[in-house]
């Protein structure tokens, strides 16, 4: 049937209808079974969650973080492991596993902060969030913590280098200086290291993206668990078997802790907001992530007097750790995409304080 | 015990400036989808165009929603009898929560035929008053159009300033949250610390569209890029007493502006009248000074759930839990030196 001239510059009918179902990026879940060309089977139950979210279309928004912001939680958790392991291998006088640690440390810290300069949208403009100090904001808190870390793990990593090149640096009479400060800026390192692994937690955890708000009470155990790992895990790799034996220790303790925090972490949360962690690329690299952890953790702690043993658990549980944050920030980003993780577990919130008789805290009113 | 939340005030008292909390109330039962005040805005902000043009087969809305490059926008929802009566009914419970009585609603009547195109009589400037006063309403029973301008919340607590590492989010005189676009490092956390989605980074977006380019005299470069990006209740015309750009150009008066502790008076006023006519699914968005995210400075009058409108049902700003979070953070870097400490216990090399 043609009504005008134009009608017939129309694509086909089909396709018009076809294209309805193809909707704008970032929709979630799909309407309908019908295989996309309407000559399959429809679906008897049409447009269901229509009325209970705006064409399927996202609430909040992912923040524009990717893969870089997974190396750089990564690093961030190996760099403060392993500058506690630099404290304690110095405090103990395993003169190898000091050095490697410091090194892994400061390696750690300034790839990791590159990863993170070149993740803003203005990269030349880091330096500003040093221009003021503020509480409310973890990634401020964060970026000082990574400073006062950064300064003490580069002080005694240089310290190493200028002992492995046989005191070649020009360091002139600052040398004496360095070798005073040597134990107390390695144990201002260690210090430093562990809010350094673990203020990612409230990084993630406080914003509006459903799994990582849901994730809060136990994100920062979870991360200092895997950043703990990762960083003995490193060490083992790198660090002949007579001197990893501490980091063996904690490598096996914090894989018990990563798995135990691992199934925690959803525990709190409401079945829509944890199942970005339980299904798709999330749940995928979290199921490796726990193999591997069981695998190295098991090697760690029995098969670590053997250099090859040791390297492969090492190697496991490193990779373990950067699954781990991968899976979490995946999981966060992916549940910004459905409005369903946003709807589902506010409605229900908001009805459990409706059922308790708290009527008076909803931002719906009538007057 | 500690609370990181600014809130507006704080600044006006530190400083004891005389301006007062500025807001909107966007009362969505007169809007009529013109997008007017998404051309407005676009106009006067000078904000980069959004995608290719596509049509999103969405009814109306061809904008999506808000963003870096959207700082108004109008969603355009078409309900049939069954959804209506949802909204009637979720609004009906609303009423029936406890919540301060306005009486006993009288049901609307469904036949609207009086309303839409019968004869009138009286001079022509009667008919038109009688219009004006009462609008023809076009819903029949088993079909409704909702329209509604969509836009920042500029919350009391809001999210994006607290989170904000560089404090390039700041509150300003006028109560509002506004984005320093010179100190912006684009880290993005306020995109992820907004309960609305509504901030947004600036990646994309373009001035030039086919007919007008690079050499045209009018051609400009997109501003900001890299920065995040949002409404700022026209601040620039604020500090000159003008009126928000859409505000100013909404025909129909749905977006209202004017001081916050007014908009929200007239809209408690509108919602009441719109329950006492019979119109049970009114109801406010963001009047509430006690919900997550304390009150919101652009308050709404919606006609269905927030979440058919794409609004989030019980938004909370994540910093209310921030003292929480930071004691799990403090046991956790605690609980790994400890396990650090006690892993070299014996360690000593002999």
């Amino acid at each position: 049937m043609t009504l005008s001239d134009f009608d017939s510059y129309r694509p086909a009918h089909e396709g018009r209808r076809k294209k309805k179902r193809n909707r704008p990026p970032g929709n979630g879940r799909r309407r309908g079974g019908g295989g996309g060309d309407g000559a399959r089977e429809m679906s008897m139950v049409d447009d269901v969650e229509f009325s209970d979210s705006y064409y399927g279309r996202p609430i909040v928004k992912p923040p524009p973080w990717d893969w870089k912001i997974s190396a750089y939680l990564f690093a961030g958790g190996v760099a403060g492991g392993s500058g506690m392991l630099a404290a304690g291998a110095d405090a103990a006088g395993l003169e190898k596993l000091r050095r490697n640690t410091r090194l892994t440390a400061l390696g750690a810290t300034i790839g990791g902060t590159g990863f993170l300069i070149l993740d803003l949208g203005r990269p030349e403009r880091f330096l500003h969030m040093m221009r003021t100090f503020k509480v409310s904001s973890p990634m401020n808190i964060g970026t000082w913590i990574l400073s006062g870390f950064g300064t003490a793990a580069g002080v005694v990593a240089a310290i190493e280098v200028d002992r492995i090149t046989g005191e070649k640096l020009p360091l002139g009479p600052l040398r004496t200086i360095l070798h005073w400060v040597e134990k107390p800026t390695g144990a201002v390192a260690a210090l430093f290291g562990a809010p350094l692994a673990s203020y990612t937690g409230a990084l993630l955890a406080d914003t509006a993206v459903p799994t990582w708000n849901a994730a809060r009470d136990n994100l920062s155990y979870l991360f200092v668990s895997s950043a703990a790992m990762a960083s003995s895990g490193v060490a083992m790799i790198t660090t002949p078997t007579e001197q990893t034996r501490p980091a063996r220790v904690l490598a096996t303790a914090g894989a018990a802790a990563d798995l135990y925090f691992a199934e925690k972490l959803t525990e709190p949360m409401h079945p829509a907001e944890a199942e970005p962690l339980q299904t798709g690329r999330a749940g995928k690299k979290l199921r490796w992530a726990k193999g591997l952890t069981i695998a190295g953790g098991i090697g760690a702690a029995l098969l670590g007097r053997n250099r090859i043993a040791a390297i492969a658990s090492g190697a496991a549980l490193a990779t373990a750790s950067a699954l781990t944050r991968m899976a979490v920030l995946e999981a966060g980003i992916d549940s910004t995409k459905d409005p369903r993780h946003v709807v589902e577990p506010q409605k229900a919130r908001l009805e459990a304080r409706r059922a308790q008789g708290i009527v008076d805290d909803s931002i719906t009113t009538v007057g | 015990m500690f609370d990181f939340r600014e809130k507006p005030g704080q600044l006006i008292d530190a400083h004891g400036q005389d301006t007062e909390r500025k807001g909107f109330f966007t009362d969505t039962s007169i809007c009529i989808g013109c997008k007017a005040c998404e051309v407005a805005c676009k106009e006067w902000n000078q904000v980069p165009m959004e995608g290719n043009l596509e049509l999103l087969e969405s009814s109306y809305d061809n904008t999506g929603g808000l963003g870096a490059n959207t700082w108004r926008h109008v969603a355009f929802i078409e309900q049939d009898e069954e959804q209506i009566e949802k909204a009637r009914d979720s609004g009906q419970k609303l009423i029936s929560l406890g919540m301060p009585s306005i009486g006993a609603p009288e049901t609307r009547e469904k036949d609207t035929a009086k309303h839409i195109g019968m004869p009138e009589f009286g001079s022509p400037g009667t008919r038109i008053k009688e219009k004006v006063d009462n609008p023809p309403n076009p819903d029949t029973p088993e079909f409704r159009w909702l329209m509604s301008s969509d836009v920042c919340k500029h919350c009391t607590f809001a999210g994006c300033l607290d989170v904000c590492p560089t404090g390039a989010l700041y509150r300003t005189e006028y109560g509002t949250v506004v984005v320093q676009d010179d100190i912006c490092n684009g880290c993005g956390t306020c995109v992820a610390g907004c309960p609305f989605g509504v901030i947004e980074r600036r990646d994309t977006g373009t001035i030039h569209t086919k007919p007008d380019r690079v050499d045209s005299r009018y051609a400009m470069d997109v501003k900001h890029e890299g920065t995040a990006n949002k409404c700022t209740l026209c601040y620039d015309r604020l500090v000159d007493d003008q009126v928000p750009a859409c505000a100013q150009t909404c025909p129909t008066t749905s977006i209202k502006f004017g001081n916050q502790s007014e908009m929200v008076e007239s809209a408690v006023e509108r919602v009441t009248t719109m329950h006492a006519q019979g119109s049970t699914e009114a109801r406010l968005y963001g009047a509430n000074t006690n919900d997550g995210v304390g009150g919101i400075g652009s308050v709404f009058l919606l006609l269905d759930e927030p979440e058919v409108y794409g609004l989030p049902p019980d938004p909370q700003v994540p910093t209310k839990d921030l003292p929480q979070m930071y004691k799990k953070v403090g046991i956790a870097a605690a609980g790994m030196l400890a396990a650090a400490a006690t892993a070299f216990v014996g360690a000593r090399k002999k």
